[in-house]
């Protein structure tokens, strides 16, 4: 953390890692973000919530055999969990499952701070999100998007079309955690 | 000192906490984060280490001399407690582990003994979730109703509203003295009034109206009064609850238990005298001791003073605040009626993300709902900033708040 920083945000001085942390790139997604519409025609979806700071990420994906044919969320909180998620759902659309787990798997690497990860193209715009990985309290923003994409491709197979079946990947909806 | 609103020397009270000298990232800390809890003065810590070092043995049951002064310590504080609050007796004031035990103890007592289906209980959606939860547990159990005093755009409760609120159906009304998501200091003694007119029993959360005004239980009229040591600059773990004698007295028990228990018998048992009835269990002695320190602090300031610096700084606040662009600040216009709390939002700047930022300058604020997801739902929000301060908090501090917050719109611009 210390030392001086060449960086700077907007014309003002800022703190290395807070530089880092809020990435123009990341405030473009958390004001246009991609995909944040609800998918009339999906065939899994899941919602996550964190109950102790209000974030809420409802995904919502249209499965064709093995690949997601389209994806879209719904949505509230920080910039860090709103791009994250808007980020992850640019990458992912037309991904298979494995390719899918494959990229959460990536991305929570790059959150426990490997700059291999972090250089991995096929992270796309989530290489902006390596920042947070300095900060131990927001980590958790950033990897909620991804526990909706581990529901959402879950490993045992989709649920049907009207999907009110428990089990499979992902559920007609979870209700979020009772808060405290 | 600039802003000394008073006689007293607020940069020396500051000086006796010893956190407050921390450096974050390098940077000195502005606490404010005092509604969720407050720093310790050095009396605190030493009384703590005191009592551990000189002290510390089980109380009410031994006979050699440790015991005898770990028990006199104990109620010792008990009585002090008493006194703090204006209670007519030591045996009205229950050790809880905090205001929201004792809520809890309220409605696992007193109210499951005395609520039936068709009674109801009126709260306020200004609520901590600790004085809603309870309710909602005893009214599924007994099938009384749950009703709500509302709130107008400024966080203030509607009173009017109480006469056709308040019935001979109501037999309980749950309040806040002060809010800790908006700072408003709710008119309790008319509360208390129209609330026992209506024949109710009333009970009120005091967790953040201990901490900064000389609560005076006989003054209030209520029935209960619920407050907790850590946030007036006692130890975390203690609490109390105090009740009028003969209501406590026809109560059963909360928790069962070592300590509460007069003669136990293979079915039956009888119970111990007010107030030992109601705690089970080795008590947290030490948290006693601890928050009886904290009572000799506070009023060896006096709460004339911390009143009035605390008015001082909230009304400083409020009108730095609201000159900066693009900011809404939650709560009563009229700084006479907000007590210590400033919630705001910033632009479409996330109060995690305000919040994140601020504690890189060494500000530490609350951001999220407060435990108060009923006054969010009110302002029709998820979130809120909030900056809380406390006797030791200075103007100063206001103005690293508002440069803290420049820092905010240099990031996240003004949308």
């Amino acid at each position: 953390m210390a030392g001086p920083d060449p960086l700077k945000v907007t014309g003002l001085m800022t703190e290395p890692s807070l530089t880092s942390l809020y990435q123009q790139l990341i405030l473009e997604h958390y004001r246009n973000p991609r995909n944040k519409s609800v998918l009339e025609d999906s065939t899994v979806e899941a919602h996550v919530s964190n109950p102790v700071c209000g974030d809420q990420i409802r995904v919502m994906a249209r499965m064709d055999g093995d690949t997601i044919q389209d994806v879209r969320f719904e949505g509230q909180g920080c910039s860090i969990s709103q791009a994250s998620v808007s980020m992850m759902t640019a990458i992912v659309k037309g991904s298979t499952r494995s390719e899918a787990l494959e990229l959460a798997d990536r991305f929570s690497e790059m959150m426990r701070g490997s700059d291999e990860a972090a250089a991995d193209r096929s992270m796309g715009d989530l290489r902006a999100l390596q920042g947070v990985s300095k900060f131990p309290v927001r980590i958790k923003c950033a990897l909620l998007a991804f526990d909706a994409l581990r529901e959402v491709v879950g490993e045992s197979r989709s649920a049907p079309p009207n999907g009110n079946r428990s089990g499979g990947g992902g559920r007609a909806l979870r209700q979020p955690k009772a808060a405290h | 000192m600039s802003d000394t609103s008073n006689d007293l020397d607020w940069a020396a009270v500051r000086g006796l906490f010893p956190i407050l000298s921390e450096e974050i990232g390098g940077k000195p800390l502005v606490y404010l984060d005092n509604a969720a809890t407050s720093q310790k003065p050095r009396s605190v810590i030493d009384a703590l280490t005191n009592y551990y070092e000189h002290t510390n043995a089980n109380v009410h049951r031994g006979i050699h001399e440790l015991s005898r002064r770990s028990t006199v310590a104990y109620e010792d504080a008990r009585a002090r407690l008493a006194r703090f609050i204006g209670a007519s007796g030591p045996e009205e004031l229950i050790w809880t582990r905090g205001t929201t035990e004792a809520i809890n103890l309220v409605a696992g007592s007193w109210a499951l003994d005395n609520l039936r289906e068709g009674d109801e209980i009126l709260i306020s959606s200004m609520e901590h979730h600790s004085n809603i939860i309870p309710w909602q547990l005893v009214a599924r159990r007994t099938g009384a109703k749950l009703k709500y005093i509302e709130m107008d755009d400024e966080g203030r409760l509607v009173v009017e509203d109480l006469p056709k609120l308040l019935s001979s159906r109501t037999r309980l009304v749950a309040i806040s003295h002060i809010s800790n998501a908006l700072g408003t200091i709710n008119p309790v003694h008319e509360i208390v009034e129209q609330a026992k007119a209506a024949g109710a029993t009333v009970l009120v959360d005091g967790a953040q109206a201990a901490p900064h005004r000389k609560v005076d239980v006989q003054e209030l009229g209520c029935d209960f009064y619920a407050f907790s040591g850590h946030k007036m600059c006692g130890p975390t773990g203690v609490g109390g609850l105090w009740g009028r004698k003969e209501l406590l007295e026809s109560m059963p028990p909360y928790h069962g238990g070592g300590e509460m228990i007069s003669i136990v018998g293979r079915d039956e048992s009888t119970w111990a005298e007010l107030p030992h009835k109601f705690e089970a269990g080795t008590p947290n002695i030490a948290g006693a001791v601890g928050i009886a320190a904290a009572a000799d602090f506070l009023d060896e300031l006096g709460f004339d003073r911390i009143e009035e610096h605390g008015r001082d700084i909230v009304s400083y606040a409020v009108e730095r605040l609201n000159a900066i662009d693009d900011i809404r600040v939650f709560g009563p216009n009229d700084a006479s009626e907000r007590s210590g709390v400033v919630s705001f939002l910033m632009g479409d700047a996330h109060p995690h993300d305000i919040s994140t930022i601020l504690d890189s300058e060494g500000i530490a604020i609350r951001a999220g709902h407060h435990c108060a997801q009923l006054v969010m739902q009110h302002f029709g929000v998820s979130a809120t900033a909030r900056a809380s301060f406390y006797l030791y908090n200075s103007r100063e501090d206001v103005d690293r708040l508002a440069e803290g917050l420049e820092l905010v719109q240099g990031i996240f611009g003004t949308a």
